[in-house]
């Protein structure tokens, strides 16, 4: 190996070399920092993307008609479909989701309940024999129509959903979907 | 060496006190201060200089690659039904995904040709050279890794473009000795193309490759360091340290690649600026052509330019069948990299050192004059005066190609005929380049068609675009056309010049229009109706109907010319294209002319009228696309023209126990292409026909 240009002059001698050096510095910090730029900008950009989507608004979708619901004041899962987006994709409509829908003896309007847990949006479950309503994650329990049941991990009791019975018995719910973990009931939007 | 820098290395203009003690706090636990030292104050014998800056920009353009190829990445859906929809998600819906996509794209591009120079520039400069082989090696490794990260890439929009490359790609592959075939399999997936292609490409290209090159260019960089800066003999200038002097100049050039990277992606939005066209985000950057479809040719097909000249180099085996492509594909691309993986051996000599130096610029002049070859072959037809070769072209079509009756076209004369083969040759030339033109024409409107459906607001079904392609018309109706119908039926506007032609050499009606007033107004001209468009090379050449119409309907007695109208009108309006400026009362009187028994009824059946079958379309519903199904489908029935049925194949009838000719999906999009009815995007609300 050669032996090192021992004859050029010491670097860090002159004092006009370090202004320069300086100068360089900037310049090269600059550049550096414009030339990585792009990348770095164009990736927040993209990533950033999701923040501008905005899902479906809450319609009233067709769940099953009031006959299905047998007036027991025993809630009844039910599937909601609907027709949906998922980013590139379009669906026909299929289950999206599901409901618990009761109805007391002789009465002709119909309670919905999102199977969503407000605690931690686990799908809670119906426990025909406890006679309750059971979150299999944190053990939340909430009474047949829906209340909370202390002590009680969920902050809230469980979310209503406005429901609509048309002319010809058909039942309708309004799709919701709300925060979890408070103890407020607010929409997301 | 202990470096005392506390204080006096905070960054000028920030307040020394807090940040100055927050940065001791760090160096004592992290001793980052030395460590910034180590790597900031190499000595750069002789100076900071140009001709080092390539492989910093190199690590830049590959740190470029790994943002904008993570972000990428949380947004890509590697299978079969998700990768090219996805992609066209980010390419044109996502915020800025035209942008990031384009950087990756061209990035990869620059990448390549950095590779070359840096390799030159080491090569040029013996850096290869004990103590640096190892180094030497690593780099040809850290080649071979970028190259297989471009080959990956290519594939993974899953669009024509790269799957048909890959198809190529891979089945070189198949051609290694004894593993060829289960190293093929393995690439792919599997026996065939389709989920785990692209998961085991996706997973080559982010995570295999990749990582490997990491820990490669960590060894690379760490030799680098160990061994110093080849420099450059001889030394004209003082020594420099590594910062700031040569980190300025690789930042300038980072910036270069940079600017080049963003031109190349912004240009065509300058043109389209400056030509006064809309500027769509989409259309920039990275291409996307239309989905994968196994079933359709890809004329257009070809690898990215810079693996082109392979592409050329095996034409030059053509002819030699697998021998060949095993030759070109890999025994001469091997014994190269086997020469450079030498060099360092080689270079211990004088001369060897110039011989590698030889071999590197002879291998990128080679690489250059097969790439310029390649595109030469490709574009010739642009630049090529093909109208100087009419004569040429003349004589072949009236010889059909015969090379006898060529010959006696020259009699004796051998040097004629010599001339006239070298031109025939280079016309040859010229009409293989246009069909590749035109192939890239075509997969670009293919590209266009399949975006915007993918865009409808029904979105993509979950079974992928490739099925809304399938099922356009748009896309299928020309298609199918020219398969099924075209071998008799003409589809050209009457307008365009090349109508004479191609509906003489038709040998059934031109449809283009069918079920427009416009088509039915030549159907009762007396001078067309048995002219080639429409009866004029059918067996009803001098039918009932061509003669009605030159008899009785040209006869301003027996039919006035408002009544001809009228029946236009309606037969418009029966195909559901009704004439924007004419009264209804005119269509009710044109239909209660077609129904009349002495004048269209005598013949042809209209409305629901129980009478004896006739050899002549019933009218109902003319032009409609549940009556175009029904004649496509079976022309003979006696709604349509039964016994009298020319020579029109009943498309939807099964025949001999085999399957008819076209589904029933197939014919119900030929009716509706014929009929001008498809999916229409903001973008593409084109006229009917």
């Amino acid at each position: 190996m050669p032996g090192p240009m021992r004859t050029h002059a010491p670097l860090d001698k002159a004092q006009a070399a370090s202004r320069r050096g300086a100068l360089a510095k900037l310049a090269a910090f600059l550049a550096g920092g414009l030339a990585t730029l792009p990348p770095l900008v164009a990736g927040a950009w993209t990533f950033l993307d999701p923040l501008r989507r905005r899902g479906a608004a809450a319609a009233f979708l067709p769940v099953t008609d009031v006959a299905s619901v047998p007036d027991d004041g025993l809630p009844r899962q039910f599937a909601v479909v609907a027709e949906r987006v998922d980013a590139w994709t379009g669906f026909a409509a299929e289950p999206i989701g599901a409901v618990y829908l009761r109805r007391e003896k002789g009465s002709s309007t119909v309670e919905a309940l999102s199977a969503t847990c407000p605690h931690a949006g686990c799908f809670v479950e119906m426990e025909p024999q406890e006679r309750c309503f059971r979150c299999p994650c944190h053990n939340s329990r909430f009474t047949l129509d829906g209340g909370i049941v202390a002590p009680s991990p969920s902050p809230r009791a469980m979310d209503g959903l406005e429901c609509r019975v048309g002319k010809n018995g058909e039942v309708a719910v309004k799709w919701q979907n709300f925060y979890t973990g408070i103890a407020e009931k607010m929409a997301r939007p | 060496m202990k470096h005392d820098q506390r204080h006096d290395r905070a960054l000028p203009g920030w307040p020394a006190g807090l940040l100055g003690r927050l940065a001791d706090f760090l160096d004592d636990r992290t001793g980052y201060r030395a460590l910034l030292h180590e790597a900031l104050y190499e000595r750069v014998p002789g100076g900071a200089r140009w001709r080092y800056v390539w492989g910093s920009t190199l690590v830049f353009a590959f740190m470029t690659q790994v943002i904008t190829g993570l972000v990428l990445w949380s947004s890509y859906s590697a299978g079969a039904q998700t990768a090219w929809e996805s992609v066209y998600y980010i390419q044109h819906e996502m915020a800025g995904g035209w942008l990031l996509r384009g950087i990756h794209h061209v990035m990869a591009q620059a990448m390549v040709v950095l590779l070359a120079l840096h390799l030159l520039q080491v090569v040029i400069d013996g850096a290869y050279r004990a103590p640096r082989e190892v180094n030497f090696w690593l780099g040809l490794v850290l080649m071979m890794l970028v190259l297989g990260m471009a080959l990956t890439g290519y594939l993974l929009p899953w669009d024509q473009k790269g799957y048909w490359a890959t198809r190529v790609a891979t089945n070189l592959a198949g051609l290694v000795p004894f593993v060829g075939p289960s190293l093929q399999q393995l690439v792919v997936g599997g026996p065939d193309y389709g989920h785990h292609t692209l998961t085991r490409f996706f997973a080559l290209h982010a995570g295999f490759l990749p990582a490997t090159l990491v820990a490669m260019l960590v060894v690379h960089l760490a030799l680098f360091r160990k061994h110093g800066l080849c420099a450059k003999e001889p030394l004209v200038r003082p020594d420099a340290m590594f910062w700031p002097d040569q980190v300025l100049k690789d930042a300038v050039a980072m910036l270069a690649v940079m600017a080049v990277v963003l031109g190349v992606i912004l240009m065509p939005a300058l043109r389209a600026m400056l030509e006064g066209r809309p500027i769509v985000p989409g259309e920039l950057g990275a291409e996307l052509g239309a989905p994968a479809d196994p079933s359709q040719p890809y004329a257009a097909a070809r690898p990215e330019w810079y693996f082109l000249f392979l592409f050329q180099f095996l034409k030059v085996f053509e002819g030699w069948g697998a021998t060949g492509e095993f030759f070109g594909a890999i025994v001469v691309p091997g014994l190269i990299m086997g020469v450079m993986f030498l060099m360092p051996i080689i270079g211990r000599w004088q001369l060897g050192h110039r011989f590698n130096v030889a071999f590197t610029l002879g291998l990128l002049a080679g690489v250059g004059l097969l790439t310029a070859m390649a595109t030469n072959e490709d574009y010739a037809a642009i630049w090529a005066d093909r109208a100087a070769f009419a004569d040429v072209e003349k004589l072949l079509e009236e010889t059909g190609n015969d090379p006898a009756r060529i010959e006696a076209h020259f009699g004796g004369d051998k040097a004629a005929l010599a001339a006239f083969e070298t031109r025939a040759k280079k016309l040859d030339r010229i009409r293989h380049s246009q069909s590749f033109l035109d192939a890239v024409t075509e997969a670009k409107a293919a590209a266009a068609r399949a975006v915007e459906l993918a865009g409808r607001p029904e979105r993509i079904p979950p079974t992928g675009a490739l099925d809304l392609v399938r099922n356009d018309a748009f896309s299928q109706g020309p298609r199918l056309f020219a398969q099924h119908c075209g071998s008799c039926h003409a589809h050209v506007a009457p307008s365009s010049p090349d109508a004479p032609s191609l509906e003489a050499k038709a040998s059934a009606a031109n449809l283009h229009g069918f079920g427009t007033a416009a088509w039915a107004r030549g159907l009762l001209d007396p001078a067309r109706v048995g002219g080639p468009g429409y009866f004029g090379n059918t067996a009803h050449k001098e039918g009932d109907m061509v003669s009605f119409v030159r008899g009785d309907l040209a006869d301003a007695d027996e039919w006035k010319p408002a009544d001809v109208e009228a029946v236009i009108a309606a037969l418009a309006a029966e195909a559901g294209f009704p004439p924007a400026d004419v009264p209804p009362a005119v269509v009710a009187e044109g239909r209660s002319l077609i129904a009349d028994g002495e004048r269209c009824g005598s013949c042809h059946r209209y409305g629901p009228k129980d009478t004896d079958p006739v050899d002549a379309p019933d009218l109902t519903g003319w032009g409609t696309r549940e009556w175009l199904v029904g004649i496509i489908t079976d022309p003979t029935h006696e709604r349509f023209y039964g016994g009298s049925n020319d020579r029109m194949p009943r498309f939807g009838v099964a025949q001999d126990g085999a399957a008819p000719p076209l589904t029933r999906r197939q014919i119900e999009l030929v009716a509706d292409w014929l009929r001008g009815e498809w999916y229409r995007g903001a973008a593409h609300a084109q006229a009917r026909h």
